[in-house]
């Protein structure tokens, strides 16, 4: 599903590189739920940004769903995320003046699809995430746990075939946070691939691999922890 | 793509009440001011008969000589003689001799009490060169121009004053003690600015009566448009007609603009067959000016009004930079919002057209009210400026049209580099910062 061979990416100024990342190399097979951990500026996000092709890489290879990613155009680029990659950020990101149902359809909206065909996919996706009766209101009128959820409703509706996780209960209470980590875990079960940046080991421990970065590079490549849906503790627990 | 993209306009412009207003009033007034100068502008330049403007020429032939003073440059007036000398060249396709005078009509009824009639003695050329429009009857005839016929054109005005009941055609009118005979009547005719007199007034109606200039000659009638002498003037017709004062004008109809270097190697023979019988003694100082070069030789849009236009469009330009920085301030307060969006699949393209249909709101709505401030600074010229100005100055569906335009394309244009700023924004950047 997503593989990354020898990437890197350097930034430059006029006196200095900084590499973000250096002989990065991951595979992400179909149906994995991959949580990728590191210290903070260890090059988590700038990974996650590549991987949902947010940004350009400087070297190495990415392949996307086995389609060679480099040299895109930006059009390309926005079209493969359109159709391939459901996001879902820290602080939610939903726009203020957009309702719930709103906000979930601006993904498809870019997809250009009929009508009719928008508002099934809304509803199925509020649905699953338990916010049905709730498609008329603001984000404002809604608790962080809900706002994260219209956020993994909006990821879903595309119907993606990745979904990017960066620190999804980071901005939220214990309680919040464990039910969004239950529904990632449900949406895994039914064969959602997902990576997920964290921090929290804890959170880490759940998903069904962990990938470590340190200083752009990865170190550690865990074994499988441990089976969704077996016991595990609970986030911010 | 372009509903969406509307709907988001809409409700993005009804977030920010505040800004939004601001921007629609600083254009509204930026496109009033401009839109109030360029219709004033429009109306008092305007060319008069565009389809033939450029094959329609005034006449100059410098008659006085260089040792004449103010006779810096050749007059749109001629001497009788030379008027009449180029009358029977017959060099272009139509020409007239034409010139001013002013009637005393005697109404039919008995105790109906004369009045003033203005009046222009032409060939009947004049009808078919700038285009004379009829309601009833026709140009009279060459033949009526060769036998001095007592005939006349009225216009529609006079007729209706005349002869209420429309039947003018084949009726006589008194005009001082003599009677002539109606062969037609114009149609309701605005020919504006009126450039083949520019002696008098240039913006005030078209003429009530319309005769033969061999007629006029043949009844001794005197212009009462300009007269210009090197020498004063004699009141005796006979005298004027063989002075070298100047006082009627002279306009030829060419068939093309092409045609021009021919005529004007013809005026040059004329004036070297003058210096050869003896009566110039100078090099040759001719000129053709058509329609729009009269126009604007003689200067006649006033040069207050051209500061007016560069003073209202500087003031467009103003508010445009003040819509660009109130539109670059909006857009940039929702960086997260465009940065969402390009990882949601949105191309730079899309994010672009998205913030330039929202300039392009602004410029609709800035237009609409546009037309108010425009309705209310033309309402202002008309009361301070005269009456035969005053009269042209009107918002009519050309202004509506262009003022909404006007306002849609420029304020569009001010949106571009806002919208351009907020497209190039990378996805990234803002979600990483957050």
């Amino acid at each position: 599903m997503l593989k990354m061979t020898h990437l890197s990416k350097v930034y430059r100024t006029e006196v200095v590189e900084t590499y973000a990342l250096r002989d990065f190399s991951i595979h992400v097979k179909e149906g994995e739920f991959v949580a990728v951990t590191g210290p903070s500026g260890s090059g988590k996000t700038t990974f996650l940004t590549i991987a949902g092709l947010l940004e350009e890489f400087t070297g190495g290879q990415y392949q996307l769903d086995g389609a060679d990613v480099h040299g895109l155009n930006d059009n390309q680029r926005s079209r493969l995320r359109n159709q391939k990659i459901g996001f879902i950020f820290q602080s939610f990101n939903l726009i203020p003046d957009l309702n719930v149902f709103d906000n979930v359809d601006v993904p498809l909206r870019y997809r250009r699809l009929p009508g009719a065909e928008r508002r099934k996919r809304i509803n199925e996706a509020l649905e699953r995430v338990g916010l049905s009766a709730r498609s008329k209101h603001y984000p404002a009128e809604l608790s962080g746990g809900q706002q994260q959820r219209v956020a993994i409703a909006r990821a879903l509706a595309g119907g993606p075939k990745l979904l990017l996780a960066d620190e999804p209960t980071g901005n939220l209470d214990t309680q919040m946070a464990r039910g969004v980590m239950q529904l990632l875990e449900e949406l895994h079960r039914d064969g959602a691939t997902i990576v997920m940046v964290t921090h929290d080991p804890e959170l880490a421990a759940r998903a069904q691999r962990e990938v470590r970065i340190v200083d752009g590079q990865v170190i550690d490549l865990a074994a499988p922890a441990r089976l969704i849906g077996e016991s595990a503790p609970q986030p911010g627990a | 793509m372009i509903r969406y993209h509307i709907e988001l306009a809409l409700r993005s412009l009804r977030r920010n009440v505040v800004l939004t207003s601001l921007m629609i009033i600083g254009v509204s007034f930026g496109i009033g001011a401009s839109m109030t100068v360029l219709t004033a502008l429009r109306a008092l330049s305007a060319d008069p008969i565009p389809a033939k403007s450029a094959r329609l020429f005034s006449v100059r032939i410098d008659n006085w000589g260089p040792d004449v003073p103010n006779n810096a440059a050749a007059s749109d007036l001629l001497s009788y003689p030379d008027a009449m000398a180029l009358m029977r060249a017959h060099q272009g396709i139509r020409q007239t001799v034409m010139y001013a005078p002013v009637f005393s009509v005697t109404p039919r009824s008995g105790d109906a009490i004369p009045f003033t009639a203005t009046g222009r003695a032409i060939s009947s050329d004049f009808f078919a060169m700038f285009e004379v429009p009829f309601a009833a009857g026709m140009p009279w005839s060459k033949a009526d121009d060769d036998d001095r016929a007592n005939v006349v054109v009225l216009g529609s005005k006079i007729a209706q004053r005349l002869f209420p009941a429309g039947d003018a055609v084949g009726k006589t009118i008194t005009l001082g003690e003599q009677n002539y005979r109606v062969v037609g009547v114009l149609a309701q005719w605005r020919f504006q600015p009126r450039v083949y007199d520019l002696s008098s007034r240039l913006y005030q109606e078209t003429e009530d009566i319309f005769l033969p200039l061999t007629t006029a000659a043949a009844r001794r009638l005197f212009s009462y448009g300009g007269s210009y002498c090197d020498k004063p003037p004699s009141h005796d017709w006979d005298l004027m007609s063989r002075s070298e004062c100047r006082w009627v004008g002279f306009w030829v109809e060419l068939s093309s603009a092409a045609q021009r270097p021919a005529y004007l190697a013809f005026l040059r023979n004329y004036v070297a067959e003058q210096r050869r019988v003896g009566r110039f003694h100078w090099a040759a100082n001719v000129a053709l000016l058509d329609i729009n070069e009269t126009l604007q030789a003689e200067h006649i849009v006033p040069s207050e009004m051209k500061i007016s236009t560069y003073a209202a469009f500087g003031f467009l330009t103003l508010c445009l930079v003040s819509a660009t920085g109130l539109m670059l301030a909006k857009l940039g307060g929702r960086a997260t919002e465009f940065s969402v969006r390009r990882a949601l699949g949105a191309s730079k393209a899309q994010i672009f057209a998205q913030c330039l249909a929202e300039g392009a709101f602004v410029g609709v709505a800035g237009g609409i009210l546009g037309l108010g401030v425009t309705a209310l600074g033309l309402a202002f010229e008309r009361a301070i400026l005269r009456e035969d100005y005053a009269r042209l100055i009107d918002l009519n569906a050309n202004a509506v049209l262009t003022t909404v335009v006007l306002a849609l394309v420029a304020v569009t244009l001010a949106a571009t580099y806002p919208a351009w700023q907020s497209s190039r924004l990378a996805p990234a950047w803002k979600l990483k910062a957050e």
